[in-house]
């Protein structure tokens, strides 16, 4: 019988997977899609120059990886998660629970976060207090708090273009949409005195202040993108009003349909991200577990590596794909030789 | 009496002429030709659909199957591939691809000097800039696997540059180059010169088909291979796995199982399990496979057993349709010359059944070719570039898969990985036509009607 023998064979391969399942021999990543293409160019050139097989990438956001990579100990437990934000204590507390306690953290570089439109439409310059009187769901008229109405750009400033607001702005499971909020909403928010006026309200309350100045519209001024900056690419070419909110790499790879504003009259660039000057820029990092150097081989190669001047420094391929440089990178690659933990 | 039949009877007289249309034979005329209408629009509909996707993704997607190289003079120098002189391997093995850039950067600058190609404003870097950054590791493999040849110079097939190809395949323009940061119109003109001369060329690139997924950087060394063997390897994990167990219950409870409460319950749990999304098969293959049995993340194994899972029921409800629909006549008769009731089902009505099995099989697993979801749990959604070593051993290696390659490749930054991507759902409705061509073609060969 023909399905006998596909059962015995069946059983066979259970047999060997009792076997095969035993040594895993690649590094496994997960984590951050910002920090994915980075990750991938990485591995490539690790497994281009290396006796070691390549490692593989899987992307999903910053807290799914970190979620996964608190899973615990072991060979199926991923070694190394990327992150486009530092690891919450919180998540620290659940890495030490599982029996994660040894975690290297690296901090890779830095991500610019730039506001860009079609290339054929106006151009703009904004700074921080336009967004937020653009997409903030409630703002501060003559010391009342009202709903945000605004329609066109240049009723927030003359100086803006007269052109309709259309914000796309990440998704609140991307870490692009915390520093947006923090770096770019909230700050205008501080800006215009708003936030006292909130704070006043709310009895004193920061934290109530501060969601208040974040909550976003919702009358479909600002759209939330929760796919990646693809989409946000799409839907400006479909809406040619559209402004989204994108990473410095993504922009630079599409120059040719993407024009940037600037922020604070700073154009985001590479350089200008790292001095300092283009205010909306996160670290990107990625954490591994000490505990799984020297048992998954090629572990610490990989993090040297990484970190490498010839790789993550000004001129590798990182920083040629939109990556900042680190200037303290020498700080890195000697806290990733001596394997030292956070605390 | 023959004509009798012919000639109708009479006409009433309300309903006068045979030639002339009364008023409600009218009115039912025009209601079955607008049904008809209806009919036919809901099929062009659907035709029309069918059409556009197929043009977009062919237009997309057909230039992905050729590629551009540069056939390029490279001198391997000694001494910068191997200091010491001595072709040891592990030495040669020091030198990364860094080491091996600036080689292909004196290449092409000898490839221009002596075409007699003068391009105003084109700096030596932008020069080097049309070959792919793939290069260097082309050449670093060539230079290991054959060490002899350092010293030599060697002629080389490499990949353009991914915004170069795209030039040629018209996707970027000169104007587009102005705006863009990653070409500049300087080297357009230096590919316009070197495809005069013959030394850029647009050809098939089977490396489509062969290679491995490629970073950001160099969508042009993209390929399906990995994802094909993955996608390959879960559906042979499926046939073995869901055929046998699901051929098994549907003959069970089809011919063996007494009608109850109990076989009932059953039946309906299996057609609401058809009808589950296949995501939540990916939940239970991560608590499960993974986190339970042990298995490795990203393997085509455990795609495979998520995917047996999400077949399972497809193959079920395909085969007892098809056991039900032998005649009852043929067990009876089996069973009337002292067969037991094994040997009936085995010997009679099984091979009748089979063409309608193996249909409902090919099916299943054509669907489960397509699905993503499941995967994205179980670490299949990745970028793995390592080719999975032979099965059984390939089973538990990282893999990915032809669904999930279109998946990623869509998220990209550059646009290249676009025209990729629509490459890639090419391939894969390729191979879904194929699977589906060959149920036709086992259903129309073997099915028996009664």
């Amino acid at each position: 019988m023909s399905f006998v023998k596909l059962t015995a064979s069946t059983l066979a391969i259970a047999a060997v997977s009792a076997t095969a399942a035993a040594a895993r021999d690649n590094v496994q990543v997960a984590g951050s899609s910002t920090v994915l293409p980075y990750a991938s160019i990485v591995a490539e050139a690790f497994g281009e120059n290396f006796d070691f097989p390549t490692p593989v990438v899987e992307s999903g956001g910053s807290s799914a990886g970190l979620k996964r990579f608190c899973e615990g100990v072991g060979e199926n437990t991923i070694d190394v998660a990327n992150a486009s934000r530092k690891i919450k204590d919180t998540e620290i507390a659940a890495c030490a629970e599982a029996g994660v306690t040894d975690i290297v953290e690296v901090r890779i570089g830095y991500d610019g976060i730039v506001f860009a439109s079609d290339i054929n439409g106006n151009g703009f310059e904004f700074t921080p207090t336009h967004w937020y009187k653009a997409l903030s769901d409630k703002i501060v008229v003559d010391g009342a708090v009202v709903e945000n109405t605004a329609t066109m750009w240049n009723e927030i400033d003359p100086a803006l273009p007269a052109q309709e607001i259309q914000a796309f702005v990440p998704g609140t499971k991307h870490g692009t949409r915390e520093v947006f909020e923090d770096k770019v909403i909230l700050a205008g928010c501080e800006e215009t005195g708003d936030f006292e006026v909130f704070k006043a309200s709310m009895g004193d309350d920061k934290k109530a202040a501060e969601k208040a100045c974040i909550a976003l519209r919702t009358d479909g001024r600002s759209v939330d993108i929760d796919g990646d900056y693809t989409e946000t690419l799409a839907r400006i070419e479909a809406n040619r009003d559209g402004i989204g909110v994108f990473g410095l790499a993504f922009y630079e790879n599409n120059t040719d349909k993407l024009q940037v504003a600037t922020m604070s009259g700073v154009v985001p660039s590479t350089e200008s991200i790292a001095t300092g000057e283009y205010p909306v820029s996160r670290p990107l990092y990625f954490y591994i577990k000490k505990a799984h150097i020297g048992v998954i081989p090629g572990l610490k190669e990989y993090a040297e590596f990484f970190v490498a001047d010839e790789i993550a420094g000004p001129d590798g391929p990182l920083a040629a794909y939109g990556l900042v440089s680190d200037p303290e990178l020498a700080d890195t690659q000697a806290a990733v030789a001596a394997e030292s933990t956070m605390n | 009496m023959t004509d009798a039949t012919a000639n109708p009877t009479p006409p009433s007289a309300h309903s006068g002429s045979l030639l002339v249309q009364d008023k409600l034979t009218k009115k039912r005329n025009a209601a079955e030709a607008r049904f008809k209408l209806y009919g036919l629009t809901a099929v062009s509909l659907g035709i029309l659909a069918l059409v556009l996707l197929l043009a977009s993704i062919l237009s997309n997607g057909l230039s992905s199957f050729q590629q551009t190289f540069v056939s390029l003079d490279v001198e391997l120098v000694e001494a910068k591939l191997d200091k010491n002189g001595n072709r040891n391997i592990d030495d040669i093995k020091k030198v990364s691809t860094f080491g091996y850039a600036p080689l292909i950067k004196a290449a092409v600058e000898k490839a221009i000097a002596d075409g007699g190609i003068e391009i105003e404003g084109l700096t030596a870097k932008d020069a080097a800039g049309i070959v792919s950054k793939d290069a260097p590791a082309q050449l670093r493999n060539y230079v290991i696997a054959n060490p002899e040849k350092i010293g030599t110079t060697i002629n080389f097939n490499l990949l353009a540059n991914g915004r170069i190809d795209g030039y040629q395949k018209g996707r970027v323009t000169k104007e587009s180059a102005e705006l863009d940061s990653n070409v500049s119109p300087e080297q357009l003109m230096l590919a316009d010169a070197l495809k005069e001369n013959g030394t850029l060329v647009k050809r098939f690139n089977w490396g489509f088909i062969t290679r491995p997924d490629a970073s950001e950087n160099r969508p042009e060394a993209a390929g399906l291979g990995v994802a094909i063997l993955g996608s390959l390897y879960m559906m042979m994990v499926v046939l073995v796995l869901a055929l046998p167990i699901g051929v098994a219950a549907s003959i069970y409870l089809e011919e063996f199982a007494p009608k109850n409460r109990w076989t009932d319950l059953i039946e309906v749990n299996i057609s609401n399990l058809a009808a589950v999304p296949s995501i939540v098969f990916g939940i239970l293959g991560l608590a499960i496979f993974i986190n339970f049995a042990g298995l490795p993340q990203s393997a085509p194994i455990v795609g495979g057993l998520v995917l047996t899972l999400m077949t399972l029921p497809t193959i079920i409800i395909a085969t007892r349709a098809s056991l039900k629909s032998v005649p009852p006549s043929i067990r009876d008769a089996a069973l009337g010359v002292g067969a037991s009731k094994m040997q009936s089902v085995l010997h009679h009505v099984l091979p009748l059944a089979a063409p309608g099995i193996l249909t409902g099989t090919i099916i299943g697993l054509a669907q489960a070719l397509g699905e993503t979801a499941p995967l994205l749990l179980i670490g299949m959604v990745a970028f793995v570039r390592e080719y999975p070593s032979a099965p059984p051993e390939g089973f538990f290696d990282p893999a990915s898969a032809l669904p999930v390659q279109v998946y990623n490749w869509t998220q990209r930054a550059d646009p290249a990985f676009v025209e990729r991507a629509s490459g890639a759902i090419i391939v894969l409705l390729i191979f879904l036509v194929f699977m589906n061509a060959v149920a036709i073609m086992l259903r129309r060969r073997f099915e028996r009607r009664w």
